[in-house]
């Protein structure tokens, strides 16, 4: 590799040689990674969640719709059921603060039972310990605490679109006791969760009363998890509120696709972005390749081998892509590392290393395809024809 | 006609050689069973009318082209035993050609362009530098290193296109029509460039010319017609 670099400066200075020309194409390339960044960000955003799904859970919700309540005292039923560890609950809050755009998630929670069913977040005991003695605490993910500067102690009002208080308000107000952290670099940290207690004693709605949005069980076996998705629902067949029970990959799932299937929209716009790229560069390459088969006939003339022509083509070719590629999707990295640009709708909005690395391959696969065709022509060059084209 | 030259000491030696180019449906002879040689050190001139075969023979001794019969043998190598890949590592070690037109890459600097051929040996950068240094200096262009062709004179373009067919110190140098493209006294320059490698440096040179004020440097001047060697020029 050290002796090849001797010929980067006569393949550098060839690419520079029609600057607006070489500039259009890298630009073009520099695009399609920029949103090849964003599309792996979104997926990754819509998708991750099924990553962070854990083996030993299921979600237990009404069978008609997820905006179906379920009875309270299912808990105990669930609890009853073989298989079952335990279960525990959440009610969807639709809370606002301050502006619908600083979308998060608030959810009403049994703390203890909710902190053991998800030891992906991460409470300090202390803290813990002031959010069982507080009725209005809450603890609040270290994403969103950080974007609205809250600190333990802080007071927080939540407007609800749902719920009203006691004294027939829409706004309510939640001591911060708590930070929590994820145990994982993926794991969400922008939902606030407080006291189910609380949440219960002060809504109004009637029809609420005694109500949960949904379950969560942690199953003793995961190798069960089937089949006591099945006892669970059967449990509650023929009931008024029948429950739909499926792994919480299998859940979390179902909500991305409610936008559909994200990795086929995802690879059929790449598809179309990177074959309108693979056209350009093409083109480009193509033109390089003939306007210069006088001056690859003097190379070959004085000594360059037909495999090094044809190696100095595609390297020019994959120059080219690679430099556009690495630029794109540094820019689509900065701007990514910025955090959710939605405001909240998408908290795992992250460019994993791994579509990063996808991503740098594809930037050389391209340099390659489209190289190929120019390379084999210039390999396959006469010499004293080319020289007579001078 | 055939050239009858002494066989002893011949660095280029071209027997039978005939060279036929197909065009479409038609056959065109441009070479008819010819025989040179030229000893080591001679700078020979190769004269003729356009068309007469000249550039056809040179490509032929240069390995850059291969002969529809007959043989081709520079340095005791057989050039029409060698494979293609083979061809072009020979004729980076043992030729370096001189073009009409200069034929340097625009987008490099004088002294990257006299670089080229370096490329393709082992040497390290500082002793490719080395070699560069010198061959420039040979031709008088060592101020001129970092300039682009663009703003070089026709004959310094054709200085360096030398200093790049000398720098890797081939066996042959191959000159074709490396005055065409020059005024009277550029071409002077040039001349006397190539003589000094000849006289001085014991270059062996093939020059194809038109010009006989161009032949007339040369040690012996062969004369082409329709595909046939003479000593004598056509008349």
């Amino acid at each position: 590799m050290p002796r090849a670099m001797k010929f980067f400066h006569l393949i550098w200075c060839n690419l520079k040689r029609k600057k607006l020309r070489t500039s259009l194409t890298l630009l073009s390339v520099v695009v399609a990674f920029v949103l090849f960044g964003f599309l792996m960000a979104i997926k990754q955003a819509l998708a991750g969640g099924v990553n962070m799904a854990s083996q030993d859970r299921l979600v237990v919700r009404h069978k008609v719709s997820i905006i179906q309540m379920l009875p309270e005292s299912y808990q105990a039923r669930m609890n009853r059921i073989p298989g079952v560890d335990f279960a525990t609950h959440q009610t969807w809050f639709g809370g606002i603060y301050q502006d619908p755009k600083n979308f998060f998630m608030q959810n009403p929670v049994v703390p203890d039972e909710f902190l053991k069913m998800h030891p992906e977040l991460v409470l300090p005991p202390d803290q813990m310990q002031a959010w069982l003695k507080t009725r209005t605490g809450a603890i609040v993910g270290r994403k969103t605490a950080e974007r609205f500067h809250w600190k333990i102690g802080d007071k927080v009002p939540i407007q609800s679109t749902i719920w009203s208080t006691a004294a027939g308000s829409r706004t309510w107000e939640f001591d911060i006791v708590g930070i929590y952290d994820g145990a994982k670099k993926e794991t969400d940290t922008t939902p606030l969760f407080f006291r189910y207690d609380y949440f219960d004693e002060n809504r109004t709605e009637n029809r609420g009363k005694g109500l949960v949005g949904w379950y969560t069980i942690r199953v003793k076996d995961p190798t069960q998890a089937t089949a006591v998705a099945k006892l669970v629902d059967q449990e509650f067949e023929n009931s008024s509120a029948e429950t739909k029970t499926e792994p919480e990959g299998a859940f979390v799932q179902a909500w991305a696709s409610q936008i559909g299937n994200i990795v086929l929209i995802v690879a059929a716009i790449l598809s179309a972005v990177f074959f309108t790229i693979l056209l350009v560069t093409g083109n480009t390459m193509a033109q390089a390749v003939r306007e210069r088969t006088g001056e690859l006939g003097v190379l070959k003339a004085i000594g360059f081998t037909n495999a090094q022509v044809m190696v100095l083509v595609l390297a020019e070719s994959c120059l080219l892509t690679i430099l556009g590629g690495t630029l794109g999707l540094g820019l689509a990295w900065l701007v990514i590392s910025h955090g959710d640009p939605t405001g909240g709708l998408l908290p795992l909005f992250s460019f994993p290393a791994r579509d990063l690395l996808v991503g740098f391959a594809i930037s050389v696969v391209l340099g390659l395809i489209t190289g190929i065709f120019p390379a084999l022509q210039a390999m396959r060059l006469r010499v004293a024809d080319a020289l007579r084209r001078m | 006609m055939s050239e009858n030259q002494s066989t002893n000491g011949a660095l280029v030696r071209v027997e039978g050689v005939e060279k036929v180019f197909h065009r479409g449906t038609e056959d065109i002879h441009v070479l008819a069973n010819l025989s040179l040689q030229v000893p080591g050190g001679e700078f020979l001139a190769l004269m003729g009318p356009s068309g007469s075969g000249k550039s056809t023979l040179l490509n032929l001794i240069g390995g850059l082209d291969r002969p529809t019969k007959g043989s081709v043998s520079v340095a005791g190598e057989q050039l029409d035993q060698l494979s293609d890949h083979r061809l072009a590592a020979w004729r980076a070690r043992h030729i370096g050609f001189v073009f009409q037109l200069y034929n340097l890459m625009p987008v490099l600097t004088a002294e990257r362009n006299v670089e080229l051929p370096l490329l393709l040996t082992h040497l390290s950068k500082a002793e490719r530098q080395k070699h560069v240094e010198t061959a420039l200096a040979v031709v008088g262009l060592s101020h001129r290193a970092k300039h682009y062709p663009r703003t070089l004179s026709g004959g310094e373009q054709q200085r360096v296109g030398i200093a790049r067919g000398i720098v890797t110190d081939p066996t042959l140098l191959l000159c074709d029509e490396p005055t065409g493209d020059l005024d009277r006294k550029a071409g002077n320059e040039i001349l006397d460039l190539l003589q000094a490698l000849n006289r001085e440096h014991g270059k062996t040179i093939v020059m194809v010319t038109h010009d006989p004020h161009a032949s007339v440097r040369a040690s012996r001047t062969v004369y082409l017609d329709k595909g046939q060697l003479s000593n004598e020029p056509v008349k």
